[in-house]
């Protein structure tokens, strides 16, 4: 702690902070343009400035870059200092000389902190007549607008983009005030984390395009708190709808989760909500055909199907919500619930889960992910699985070389300092996967094989670290002294961390990184241990406990079962085709509770259409083992409903008496609370439907929305009274409490004076910290203090290649892989197209040449496909695009000949 | 493609660096000595071997004066335009190159012969004014001697 | 008077080769210091009082002690001469390097002796080709006699040296900007602290230096720090090499004692103004330094007493304002060079200084405003030191706002006349 004075009056402040960071976390009106809270200060813009005194009898003080100085016991400065406030009116009035003053057709308008920042100065009045500069703008691809005349040349854009997130693909070019900010030619910027330009930009130069098509200010936005489903990870995003339909997607901060970024598929994948696929009446089967059908007939339909009916069976869903997933639970009975996770997809979560549960590790938050100072990544390419922990990885590469600059004094936060100092030096970094990842550049070492052979690695890392632990006695060579060279880097690590998951379908990779844990654990270090998860809940699903797919598919074949509903899931994905026809067909009805057409809805009898995340209310487990709650941006239209009304409205029609008892969320969340004492904690993600500040509901629509009265003007001047929400403390209008509603039912940040996302320094306890009231989310599993259990010990075979067959090994995509973003259309035009992936040498055997076609035989299904020659993949490894194309539904990695059409 | 000479000049430089990158500005020196001008592709080869990424390289490319990233005549002059040129006639330098050679500062005579760009002082304010013609130094120039100069380059 | 820098200068200005230059008495300074110990160098040079001679002059000998020796010290660690040399008005380092490159090597390994540096590199500016060559040519000899390389002249001291050309830009030779650009980076400043002494170069402790300053070196070294002060009038030691450009009778380069003063200069070895001219003004070392006028001659040049008449000696070479000449129009191409060198860093200064060329050009057409002269003073508070990140925009305001105080009328002239009345 420190003791400042601001402006006469001393203040206690955090050690080791810029004075600007200081101020800001005081709640002072600051000003500033180049600082970031997560890119630290380069003292570029100049617009932070404030007077600095020496001492008490310093009455002339001198202008310093408050974002450059530390707030050090006893210093003192002036905010109000007149010579300190013109200066920084006149760095606007320098920035705004070249800006298009083009406030009225900029996207980022009502929420462009040039805008506040230009108010906040009081500079008003532009004074000079001569000609702006210009510039031509550049076509980024589908997900980012430029637009470079608006630019104020802080330099946020690269520092981000290439410094912090490790791109290089956009850059500063000429100098003096010419700089242009792009790329060396127009073409889509490759950094899978480009998005968060959109938030970086403090004005109008890097837009979301998806939300040009579309486009809605902010102030008339209706947003609400949500969580990412599109992959395991669970960042939180804001999602902002209007006249009925999603508009956007913003970071929604959260210290532990996601800080202040997200990932590409994140921002730009919700598209879907908007798209063809959706289902948005409900569907009958009627001559052949699903045809809609009034919703009241769909109930009596399912009137006659489920009362009585002793062979319903439910198959759940690793991307719906805890309690969509419960309330079928609830219909079917435990007994006849499925998790709805393919085979082996429900064997591996399990044993992530049991071993998250019990030892030898803690699963870090993605902010102690960044924190981490020597990594392992076994068998994962997180940039394209669990994106968002790519860029925390780029960050933990720094905690070792921070050290040194640590000892020169360097503060973290001046950060051209520290970066300078380091130079290109980076901190342990160990990637084993198949094939080439996108974070190899930051790795100190890579590691290419089989999935086998990644799992003899991690169990020689673990030999190594520990000789209790099973050795790898025939391992080779160089893959013996580079696990050693692993597991000394680990060993010396204070913060180590291993990071696996089911990306290469192997339990025995899981178990090798458990090992090395449990091996780092036992000697003593503060080890994390984090898995990647398929799916938006995946770990919830398997909390909720259920059978896999063959099981729901024994019980049709044998009888036991003639009816299924199948819960916002295509099990197309999940098991190989023939199987699901079979299983399909053999079911007398099928319904289907979707808010896609998937091939599964096409098959069935009665397909329900859900609301998707952004209109819906639920919980997500997140990889973490976080429960966070997602609300309802909007009421969907048509009959689309949450799928967990569906169910109560399917329990009624089958005269079940919970049905009675359960009209709200909080009615479900209460029942699976006491349900399922795993997931008991998740009452606690979020404040429940009653909670009030200061007598009102939270309000979903900022102040300046256009007002309720006039929002259907063109329709009727007459308007209704906005919808009630039975199920959130949140009100579907701008009525309603606006200040500082708790974390995890904030939907939008905004504070006076401060319209853009840089708002949310307001709603920090502390610059970069949690938010005010603490992250939303409850951590649901936490391992025992100390954990005894014993090394994993079935150590795999040596990969052998087999002379005419390859190991069809996925490879996986961040635009394609996944089900739902890969139906959002920017989304859809980056997903690579179909391949088949082997290195040179194989190709050279089986003659073929990249663009040649080559059939792939599985279960009897040929697919015919490009080939693709990727160098590094392993020889007798064949690799084909997860989700693009569909071979992953055979569940494990399967062999299959190759041959060359 | 660089061409063995250029790499093997490349290289040079390589050895005097810890890290071959910082060697991009030399490296871009030595493809212009060849070529006279930095092209989209040149950037790309040398960026290739330096290990960077072409934005990367135009990124410090178009930073320096020196780097001429469009292509040039046989012969650049750059005339000094700084403040003991200009106190000493550079505005009557300038006039008479530009007359002489009927193009603009910044342009490129149409038989591909002059390049004329401006040039902040070249260090010879006593001979004032100055310009430099590729890697020659003209001083105490007057039209006149403007125009034996530019007799010859051919 | 004793000239030191330039004693060994050849009618012609050929550069003498090394065994010439060791018979003039080449490397001797060289010699000695590497009998003494780094430290004991170092406080021979702080003793001298020598300050740089690049424009700020900050103590060399002190500038020095702060980088990090000894077992501990981090490795390699760099030597830089600075000779960018792109200051307006300035060509003294270009004389030193074509016409005694020896004498900037030998005084560069005695620097880089002294603070036990393993690697040093000349940043000569792009346009220096003459003296690129025979810097090149020089350093090749300095291998081949071993006053470079390993185990020099058999002391077990270690030293490479290149010669790196600059890709241009003023900006090169601030001297974190030039880190930089030796790195093959964009030539932007960096934060200081940390200064260069302690993390500079690839991150490591360099020392970066001008080009008159390291010819000094062994000078000092050789003589002793009492001779060098000797050779001053003044309480900065040494010699200076000044200059003079501009309508004068006999433009040229002296070096003359430190402290000599500007009426001396200007009246006995710039020869006073060309006939039929008078004097109005001059920028006492270089472009970036305040105008001084008629009632400033008598100012003594050392970094003290210009900085009292309120103006800076910069680098020495003064440039002269004559009556015939527009002031505004001078200050307009004065700014024009520093809006197009500012990097694009912060703000005050690639949007001051454009602002303020704008409204230059704006008054030159015949376009200003009464106002533009308040908006003008306003840039050069806006840019005012401490207010931007480096020295460039602070310097680039010192002949804005001086001309503004000693040649308001001729600003004025251009409002009410619209018009420039020198053409
Ligand atoms: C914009 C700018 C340009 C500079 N250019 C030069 C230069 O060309 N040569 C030089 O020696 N110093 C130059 N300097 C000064 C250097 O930053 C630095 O102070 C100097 O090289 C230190 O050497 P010295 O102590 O020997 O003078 C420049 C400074 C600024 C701000
Ligand atoms: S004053 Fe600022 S913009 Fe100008 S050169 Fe220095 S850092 Fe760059
Ligand atoms: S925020 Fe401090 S200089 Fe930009």
């Amino acid at each position: 702690m420190a003791k400042i004075w601001v402006d006469d009056k001393w203040y206690e402040v955090g050690a080791d902070q810029s004075l600007l960071e200081a101020c800001l976390e005081l709640g002072f009106d600051l000003p500033y343009f180049c600082w970031h809270p997560a890119l630290g200060s380069v003292g570029a813009c100049r617009q932070c400035a404030v007077k600095q005194y020496r001492d008490e009898k310093d009455t002339r003080g001198r202008l310093v870059m408050s974002c450059m100085t530390p707030a050090s016991e006893g210093a003192r400065i002036s905010i109000k200092d007149a010579d300190a406030a013109s200066f920084r009116a006149g760095v606007v009035e320098g920035l705004m000389q070249n800006h298009p003053h083009d406030c009225p057709v900029c996207d980022e308008g009502g929420e462009c902190h040039l805008q506040d920042m230009t108010v906040m100065t009081g500079h008003n009045y532009r004074q000079t007549t001569y000609p702006k500069r210009t510039f031509r703008n550049q076509n980024l691809g589908p997900l980012i607008n430029h637009e470079m005349n608006r630019c104020i040349q802080c330099y946020r854009c690269v520092r981000y983009y290439r410094e912090y997130a490790g791109g290089r693909d956009l850059d500063a070019f000429a100098s003096r005030n010419q700089v242009f900010f792009g790329r060396h030619q127009e073409g889509t910027l490759q950094n899978e984390f480009a998005g968060n330009l959109v938030e970086i930009c403090p004005t109008g130069v890097f837009t979301d395009k998806t939300l040009k098509k579309h486009y809605t200010r902010k102030w008339d936005l209706q947003m609400a708190p949500s969580v990412c489903v599109h992959c395991g990870l669970g960042c939180n995003t804001t999602a902002a709808e209007r006249y009925g339909s999603l508009r956007r997607i913003l970071n929604r901060y959260n210290g532990h989760v996601n800080g202040y970024f997200l990932c590409d598929r994140g921002r730009f994948g919700y598209e879907f909500v908007r798209g063809e696929q959706r289902i948005k009446q409900t569907l009958a089967r009627q001559d052949g055909k699903l045809k809609p059908l009034p919703k009241a007939k769909a109930i009596e339909q399912l009137g006659r199907v489920l009362p009585g009916n002793q062979k319903v069976i439910g198959i759940g869903s690793p991307r719906a919500s805890l309690e969509a997933n419960f309330a079928l639970r609830t219909l079917v009975g435990p007994e006849r619930f499925f998790s709805g996770m393919s085979d082996q997809g429900s064997h591996l979560v399990s044993l992530m889960e049991e071993i998250l549960r019990q030892g030898p590790a803690r699963t870090p938050s993605l902010s102690e992910i960044e924190i981490s100072d020597a990594v392992l990544v076994l068998g994962e390419d997180v940039t394209n699985v669990a994106p968002r922990i790519a860029l925390a990885l780029r960050q933990s590469v720094r905690q070792q070389p921070m050290e040194f600059t640590d000892k020169l004094k360097i503060p973290r936060w001046l950060d051209h300092a520290v970066r300078e100092a380091i130079q290109d030096v980076k901190g342990p970094l160990f990637i084993a996967a198949p094939s080439a990842t996108r974070l190899d550049d930051a790795a100190t070492a890579t590691y290419r094989a089989a999935p086998d052979d990644l799992a003899r690695l991690g169990f020689a890392i673990a030999h190594a670290l520990d000789p209790q632990a099973p050795d790898v006695p025939d391992l080779a060579a160089g893959a013996r002294s580079l696990a050693e060279q692993i597991a000394a880097a680990l060993k010396s690590a204070k913060r180590p961390l291993v990071i696996s998951g089911p990306s290469s379908s192997s339990a025995a990779v899981i178990e090798a990184a458990a090992n090395v844990a449990r091996g780092l654990a036992k000697a003593g270090q503060a080890v994390g241990l984090a898995f990647t998860m398929p799916e938006a809940n995946s770990l919830g699903a398997n909390l909720m406990g259920g059978g896999d797919l063959s099981a729901a598919f024994k019980a049709v074949e044998e009888g036991r079962a003639d009816t299924v509903i199948i819960l916002e899931n295509d099990l197309y994905l999940k098991a190989p085709a023939a199987a699901v026809d079979r299983f399909l067909d053999a079911a007398r009805h099928v319904i289907a509770i979707d808010y896609l057409s998937t091939p599964t809805v096409a098959k069935s009898e009665l397909a329900l259409p859900a609301g998707a995340f952004a209109e819906s209310d639920g919980t997500l487990v997140s990889s973490e083992g976080r429960a966070q709650r997602f609300f309802q941006a909007y009421i969907p239209k048509d009959d689309i409903q949450q799928s967990w009304r569906w169910l109560i409205e399917m329990m009624r029609a089958a005269g079940r008496s919970e049905a009675e008892s359960w009209s709200t969320l909080d009615d479900v969340i209460a029942a699976l609370a006491q349900g399922i004492s795993a997931l008991a904690k998740i009452t606690e993600a979020a404040p429940s439907a009653k909670f009030r500040k200061l007598g009102e509901k939270i309000a979903r629509a900022p102040n300046r929305y256009s007002g309720r009265t006039s929002m259907l003007a063109n329709i009727n001047v007459s308007e209704p009274k906005p919808p009630d929400d039975p199920d959130s403390a949140l009100a579907f209008s701008m009525e309603g409490y606006q200040e500082h509603p708790p974390p995890s039912l904030t939907p939008f940040f905004w504070a006076p004076g401060w319209n853009s996302i840089q708002s949310l320094n307001k709603f920090q306890s502390e610059i970069k910290g949690p938010l005010r009231g603490g992250d939303p989310g409850v951590r649901l599993i936490e391992p025992p203090e100390t954990a005894n259990g014993s090394f994993f010990s079935s150590v795999p075979k040596p990969f052998a290649a087999r002379p005419e067959e390859w190991l069809l090994v996925p490879l996986y995509h961040i635009f394609g892989s996944e089900e739902l973003s890969r139906q959002a259309p920017a989304v859809a035009e980056l997903a690579p197209k179909p391949y088949l992936a082997v290195n040179s040498e194989d190709a050279a055997h089986l003659q073929v040449q990249a663009g040649d076609q080559i059939e792939v035989n599985l279960a009897g299904t040929a697919h015919r496909l490009p080939v693709a020659i990727h160098p590094d993949l392993p020889k007798g490894i064949a690799g084909f695009p997860a989700g693009v194309v569909s071979l992953e539904g055979t569940g494990l990695l399967a062999w299959s000949k190759l041959s060359r059409l | 493609m660089l061409s063995p000479e250029e790499r093997h000049e490349i290289e040079a430089e390589i050895a005097h660096y810890p890290d071959k990158r910082a060697v991009c500005i030399d490296a871009m020196k030595v493809v212009q000595k060849h070529r006279g001008w930095v092209s989209d592709e040149a950037l790309g080869d040398v960026a290739e071997f330096l290990g960077m990424s072409v934005d990367e390289l135009d990124s410090v490319a178009t930073f320096y004066n020196l780097i001429f990233r469009k292509p040039v005549g046989r012969h650049v002059i750059m005339v000094c335009d700084s403040v003991s040129c200009w106190l000493m006639g550079y505005d009557r330098v300038r006039d008479h190159l530009t007359s002489r050679l009927g193009i603009q500062l910044g342009e490129t005579t149409p038989d591909g012969r002059f390049t004329l760009l401006p040039i902040v002082c070249l260090g010879t304010c006593d001979h004032a004014p100055a310009m430099m013609v590729d890697n020659e130094l003209h001083r105490d120039l007057d039209a006149e001697k403007i125009d034996s100069i530019l007799e010859q380059y051919k | 008077m004793e000239k030191v820098l330039t004693k060994d200068l050849q009618p012609g200005g050929m550069p003498l080769d090394l065994k010439g230059y060791e018979k003039a008495g080449g490397y001797q300074g060289l010699r000695k210091a590497l009998k003494m110990t780094p430290k004991e160098v170092v406080e021979v040079i702080k003793n001298s009082g020598l300050r740089g001679r690049g424009g700020a002059g900050f103590p060399t000998g002190m500038k020095w002690s702060f980088v990090p020796t000894g077992k501990d010290a981090p490795h390699p660690k760099y030597l830089c001469a600075n000779a960018d040399e792109m200051e307006p008005g300035t060509f003294k380092d270009r004389l030193l390097m074509e016409s005694t490159p020896h004498q900037l090597i030998e005084g560069m390994i005695v620097a880089a002796y002294a603070i036990e540096a393993d690697v040093a590199y000349i940043f000569l500016r792009g346009e220096y080709i003459v003296a690129a060559e025979r810097l090149r040519k020089a350093l090749a000899e300095a291998y081949e006699n071993n006053c470079l390389g390993k185990n020099i002249l058999g002391s077990g001291y270690n030293l490479d040296m290149h010669l790196h050309l600059s890709g241009g830009r003023y900006m090169c030779g601030e001297e974190t900007g030039l880190l930089n650009a030796l790195e093959g980076k964009r030539a932007n400043p960096r934060t200081k602290p940390p200064f260069p002494q302690t993390s500079g170069l690839f991150g490591k402790p360099t020392i970066v230096q001008n080009v008159e300053t390291l010819c000094n070196i062994h000078h000092i070294v050789n003589n002793g720090p009492d001779w060098f002060k000797g050779l001053s009038k003044s309480d900065d030691g040494g010699t200076k090499i000044y200059g003079a450009s501009g309508k004068v009778k006999r433009p040229g380069l002296w070096e003359l004692p430190m402290g000599t003063t500007i009426r001396e200069i200007l009246e006995e070895h710039a020869g006073g103004m060309k006939e039929g001219l008078k004097f109005r003004g001059l920028l006492p070392g270089g472009a970036s330094t305040d105008f001084l006028v008629e009632e400033h001659l008598d100012v003594k040049m050392d970094f003290n007493e210009v900085q009292k008449a309120g103006s800076r000696m910069g680098t020495g070479t003064m440039v002269v304002l004559d009556d015939r000449t527009c002031p505004v129009g001078m200050v307009h191409n004065l700014e024009h060079f520093f809006a197009q060198e500012s990097c694009g860093w912060c703000t005050p200064c690639w949007s001051g200084l454009s602002w303020a060329e704008k409204m230059l050009k704006g008054l030159e057409e015949g376009q200003g405003q009464e106002s533009d002269l308040d908006r003008l003073a306003f840039v050069c508070r806006f840019a005012a030191p401490g207010n931007t990140f480096c020295a460039l925009a602070p310097g680039a305001v010192e002949p804005l706002q001086s001309a503004l105080k000693y040649f308001r009328e001729d600003f004025e002239r251009h409002v009410r006349e619209k018009r420039c009345p020198w053409r």
